[in-house]
C-alpha cells in the first residue's frame, strides 16, 4: 500500500460523491427556474406550490454540492501536486474562468432568490433563480473543459517539464470537450427529470392510498384541515411528472447521441479505453460488439466507433504492445472489468431510463392517468440514472489510467511526493465517514420532505413554531 | 508592471475579498450561540449572513483557481504542505456549510443544535486555521502559527460582532456590541504579538500595513464603544485589508521557501488570457454582490409582528 494507492482510492470516493449532487444542482436549478416561470406567466397557485417543493429538495442537495466542491479544488494541491505543478498552466485557466464566471453567479443569485422572495419584484426575482442555475450549467462546461483536457491534450506544448498553454480557444474547443459537455450536462437532465419523475409517481401513488397526509412536525400548529390541503391536487403531480418525463426523454436523446459522438473520438484519441470497454484484444476488422459476454452482434463495434462496419479496431494487447514502444515498459491498461462493466452499466441502465421516459409520456398521452403499476416502475427513475451516471465517471476517468495526462504524465508521477502514507489515510477516513454521515443526513431530509409533501404557504408564517417567533425574510427558510 | 506582479497583486485582492467578507461570516458563526437567546433571536443572527455567506466563500474558490492557473507551483507546494491542517480546515467549512443550510430545514430541534454545532466549529476551525497557514508561511515557525490563528480567529470575532451590531435590532444589537468589546480585549493585545510575523528586514510598506492595520483595530473598538456601528464594521474591515496586504508583501517574491513567484508563474500566455478574464468578469462580480448587499440592506428584527 502506497499514498499514491489511497490518493486515488480519496480522489475515486469524493468525485464520485461530489457527482451524486452536482446533476441534481444542474439539472434541477433549470427545473425548478422552469416551474417559476410558468407560474410567472400563468400566476396558477399549483406552479407556485411546485416551485417552493422542489425548490427546498433542490436546496438540501445545492449544499451538498457546494461543500464537496471545495474537496476537489483543494484535493488537487494537496495529493496530486505534482500533477497541478505539471498542468496548472493549462488545467487551472478553466477552473479560475468557473469561479469568476460560474460560481460567484450562481452562489450569490442563489442567495438572492432564497431570501429574496418578499425583497425583490416577482420578475427580479425569477431571475436571480435563472441566474443561479445558468451559473450551475456554465460551471460543468468549464470543469467538463478542464477533464477533457487530461483524456485527449490540446492547445499546449511541454517546457521545462510543465504545460504551457498555447491556444485558450484549443482547450475550451477541445473535440473530446464538445462530446464530453452536452453528454454530461445532458445526464445530469436525465437524472435530475428522473429524480422528479420519480418524487411524483411517489405523490401520486401517496394519494392514491388515500392516506392522510403526514404532517410536517416543524409546523406543529398546522390543523387537519392544512394537513390535507396539503397533498395537493393530484393534478399538480401529473403537471411534474409530465414535464420530468418530457425533460428526461429530450434530454435522453441528447445523451445518447453524443455518447455515439464519444465512441468515434474514443476510437480517435482514446483507443485503449474503447477497447478496454469491449474487452477486445487483439486488432479486429469489422469487430463485432458485444452487449453483454457471449453475446456478439457483428460488425457493430466497427460501424459505432467509424460509422464503417469493416474498420479496424485496435486491442488491448497490440496496443499495450505500441505503447510500450512509444512511451517504454509499463502496463498502459486501464482495469479491464471495471471499464468493461462500467461501460454496460451505463449504457443499459441510461437507456432503460430513456426507455421508462418514453413509456411514460405514451401512458398518459391525452389525458389518460397514470397506471399504478407504471407509478411503481417510475420510482426507478431516481436510482438508475444516478448508477448509470457513476459508471459513465469510472468508465471515463479508470479508462483514462494509467495516465492523469494522456501521453504526457503518468497517475504514479502525479502524486504529492511530501505527503505521507499516514496523512492520505488520515483525510481519507475522515473524508469517508464525514460524507457517509452527510449522506446519511441528505437522505433522511429529503425522505422527509418528499413524504410530507408541499407546506401550505400559509402555514409557514404561522407562529409557534420556535420559543420566539420571528419576522423572517423569507418564506424558504 | 509586468503580468506575474499583477496576478500576485490580484490573488492577494482576492483573499483579501475572502478574508473581508468570509471574516464575518465565521464570526457571526461563533458568535450565535453566544449573543442569542432562543431560536427566534438565532434566526435573527445567522440570517444577518444567510443571503451572503455561500457568495463571500466563493472569494476562496476564486482566489485558490486563481493560485492553480497563475502560479501552480505554489498552489501545489502549499496546499501540499498544509496537508493535514487543510483537512481540518475542509472539514470545517463543509459542517459550516451544511449546518447553515440545513438549520431551516432539520425536522426538530435536536438536529438543529447539531447544525449549530457545525456552524460553530466550523466557523471556529477556518477561522484559527488560515490565520495559522499564513503566519507560518511568512515565518516557518509554531509559535508564529499560533499567534497567528488566534489573532485571526479574534479579528473575526470582532469583525462578526461588529458586522451583527450593524444588521440587527433589539437587544441582539446590544449583546453583539459588547461581545465586540469583549473580542477585542483579546484581538488587540494578540494583535500586537501578531506583529513580530512582519518578517525580519520587513519592507516599509509591511510595516506601515500592519500599523496601521492595529490602529484600525483600535479605532474599531473605540468606534463601537460610541456606538458608531457603520464606522466600526469600516475600521475592522480596514483592518483586514490592511493586514492581509501586509501578509502578501512578506510573501513577496518567494511565498513558499525556495520558492520565487517567478519559478512558480505560468507562461506569460496564460497569465494574458486570466488578466482578459480578470478584467472583464470581476467588475461584473463585484456590482451584483454589491447590489446583494444593498438588497439585503435592512437591519433583522426578532419581533414577533
Amino acid at each position: 500500500m502506497e499514498a499514491l494507492d489511497l490518493a486515488r482510492w480519496q480522489f475515486g470516493i469524493t468525485t464520485v460523491y461530489h457527482f451524486l449532487f452536482v446533476p441534481l444542482t444542474i439539472g434541477l436549478g433549470i427545473f425548478v427556474a422552469g416551474l417559476q416561470t410558468a407560474w410567472h406567466r400563468t400566476g396558477k397557485e399549483h406552479y407556485l406550490t411546485l416551485t417552493k417543493f422542489f425548490g427546498k429538495l433542490f436546496l438540501i442537495n445545492f449544499a451538498m454540492g457546494v461543500v464537496t466542491g471545495i474537496v476537489q479544488e483543494f484535493q488537487f494541491g494537496m495529493n496530486w501536486s505534482e500533477y497541478s505543478t505539471f498542468v496548472g498552466d493549462v488545467f487551472g485557466a478553466p477552473l479560475a474562468m468557473e469561479a469568476l464566471l460560474a460560481f460567484f453567479l450562481e452562489s450569490t443569485f442563489l442567495g438572492l432568490w432564497i431570501f429574496g422572495w418578499d425583497r425583490l419584484p416577482k420578475r427580479v426575482h425569477l431571475a436571480t433563480i435563472w441566474a443561479a442555475a445558468i451559473g450551475s450549467n456554465l460551471s460543468a462546461y468549464f470543469i467538463l473543459a478542464a477533464n477533457a483536457w487530461m483524456k485527449h491534450p490540446v492547445g499546449y506544448v511541454v517546457e521545462d517539464g510543465r504545460a504551457r498553454m498555447t491556444d485558450i480557444w484549443a482547450v475550451l474547443t477541445n473535440s473530446t470537450a464538445i462530446a464530453q459537455v452536452p453528454h454530461v450536462v445532458g445526464a445530469a437532465f436525465v437524472v435530475a427529470g428522473g429524480f422528479v419523475i420519480a418524487v411524483s409517481a411517489y405523490r401520486i401513488l401517496h394519494e392514491r392510498r388515500a392516506v392522510p397526509a403526514v404532517p410536517v412536525p416543524d409546523t406543529s400548529t398546522t390543523t387537519p384541515a392544512n394537513a390535507k390541503a396539503s397533498t395537493g391536487d393530484p393534478a399538480m403531480w401529473r403537471t411534474s411528472l409530465r414535464a420530468a418525463l418530457v425533460m428526461t426523454a429530450i434530454a435522453g436523446a441528447v445523451v445518447a447521441g453524443t455518447g455515439d459522438m464519444s465512441a468515434k473520438l474514443l476510437h480517435e484519441q482514446q483507443p485503449m479505453k474503447l477497447a478496454s470497454a469491449e474487452g477486445l484484444q487483439h486488432d479486429e476488422s469489422s469487430a463485432p460488439f458485444s452487449p453483454l459476454p457471449g453475446v456478439e452482434i457483428p460488425y457493430l463495434l466497427s460501424f459505432l466507433a467509424t460509422n464503417d462496419p469493416n474498420a479496424v479496431i485496435q486491442g488491448t494487447e497490440d496496443l499495450q504492445a505500441r505503447f510500450e514502444k512509444q512511451f517504454g515498459p509499463g502496463d498502459y491498461r486501464p482495469n479491464q472489468a471495471v471499464v468493461f462493466w462500467s461501460f454496460r452499466v451505463m449504457v443499459g441502465f441510461g437507456l432503460a431510463t430513456i426507455g421508462l421516459s418514453v413509456l411514460g409520456l405514451w401512458l398518459t398521452r391525452r389525458r389518460r392517468p397514470l397506471p399504478t403499476w407504471f407509478a411503481r416502475i417510475c420510482l426507478l427513475a431516481l436510482p438508475l440514472p444516478t448508477l448509470a451516471m457513476i459508471a459513465g465517471w469510472l468508465l471515463s476517468e479508470i479508462g483514462r489510467q494509467p495516465w492523469t495526462v494522456a501521453g504526457e504524465l503518468l497517475t504514479a508521477a502525479s502524486v504529492s511526493p511530501g505527503v505521507s502514507l499516514a496523512e492520505v489515510a488520515i483525510s481519507l477516513a475522515v473524508f469517508t465517514l464525514l460524507y457517509g454521515a452527510l449522506a446519511v443526513g441528505e437522505a433522511v431530509l429529503l425522505i422527509h420532505y418528499i413524504k410530507a409533501g408541499p407546506e401550505v404557504p400559509a402555514a409557514e408564517s404561522q407562529p409557534g413554531d420556535d420559543e420566539a417567533p420571528v419576522l423572517q425574510p423569507t418564506l424558504m427558510y | 508592471m509586468e503580468l506575474t506582479t499583477v496576478w500576485f497583486v490580484l490573488i492577494a485582492v482576492l483573499w483579501t475579498g475572502y478574508f473581508v467578507l468570509e471574516g464575518f461570516d465565521f464570526g457571526v458563526g461563533l458568535l450565535a450561540p453566544v449573543l442569542a437567546r432562543n431560536e427566534g433571536e438565532r434566526k435573527q443572527v445567522l440570517n444577518t449572513i444567510g443571503p451572503v455567506w455561500d457568495g463571500n466563500e466563493v472569494w476562496l474558490i476564486t482566489a485558490i483557481g486563481a493560485m492553480f492557473a497563475a502560479f501552480p507551483a505554489w498552489y501545489a507546494g502549499m496546499l501540499s504542505r498544509f496537508y493535514l491542517p487543510l483537512v481540518l480546515l475542509l472539514v470545517g467549512l463543509i459542517i459550516r456549510g451544511v449546518g447553515l443550510e440545513w438549520r431551516g430545514k432539520v425536522r426538530n430541534a435536536g438536529e438543529r443544535r447539531l447544525c449549530d454545532l457545525g456552524i460553530g466549529i466550523g466557523s471556529a476551525l477556518p477561522a484559527f486555521l488560515w490565520g495559522a497557514i499564513f503566519a507560518d508561511l511568512l515565518k516557518d515557525s509554531a509559535v508564529a502559527a499560533v499567534i497567528g490563528g488566534l489573532f485571526s480567529l479574534a479579528l473575526c470575532l470582532l469583525h462578526g460582532a461588529v458586522f451583527v451590531s450593524l444588521k440587527t435590532t433589539g437587544r441582539v444589537r446590544q449583546a453583539a456590541r459588547r461581545a465586540a468589546l469583549a473580542a477585542s480585549v483579546v484581538a488587540v493585545p494578540v494583535g500586537v504579538l501578531a506583529l513580530s510575523s512582519v518578517p525580519e528586514g520587513g519592507t516599509a510598506f509591511a510595516w506601515a500595513g500592519a500599523l496601521v492595520a492595529m490602529a484600525a483595530v483600535a479605532a474599531a473598538v473605540a468606534l463601537i464603544w460610541r456606538r458608531r456601528e457603520g464606522w466600526a464594521f469600516a475600521a475592522t474591515a480596514t483592518a483586514i485589508v490592511l493586514g492581509t496586504a501586509a501578509l502578501f508583501d512578506g510573501l513577496w517574491p518567494e511565498p513558499l521557501t525556495g520558492l520565487t513567484v517567478t519559478e512558480a508563474a505560468s507562461g506569460p500566455y496564460t497569465m494574458q488570457v486570466l488578466t482578459w478574464i480578470g478584467l472583464i468578469a470581476l467588475p461584473f462580480v463585484l456590482a451584483y454582490q454589491a447590489w446583494t448587499y444593498w438588497v439585503f440592506r435592512k437591519r433583522l428584527t426578532a419581533d414577533v409582528v
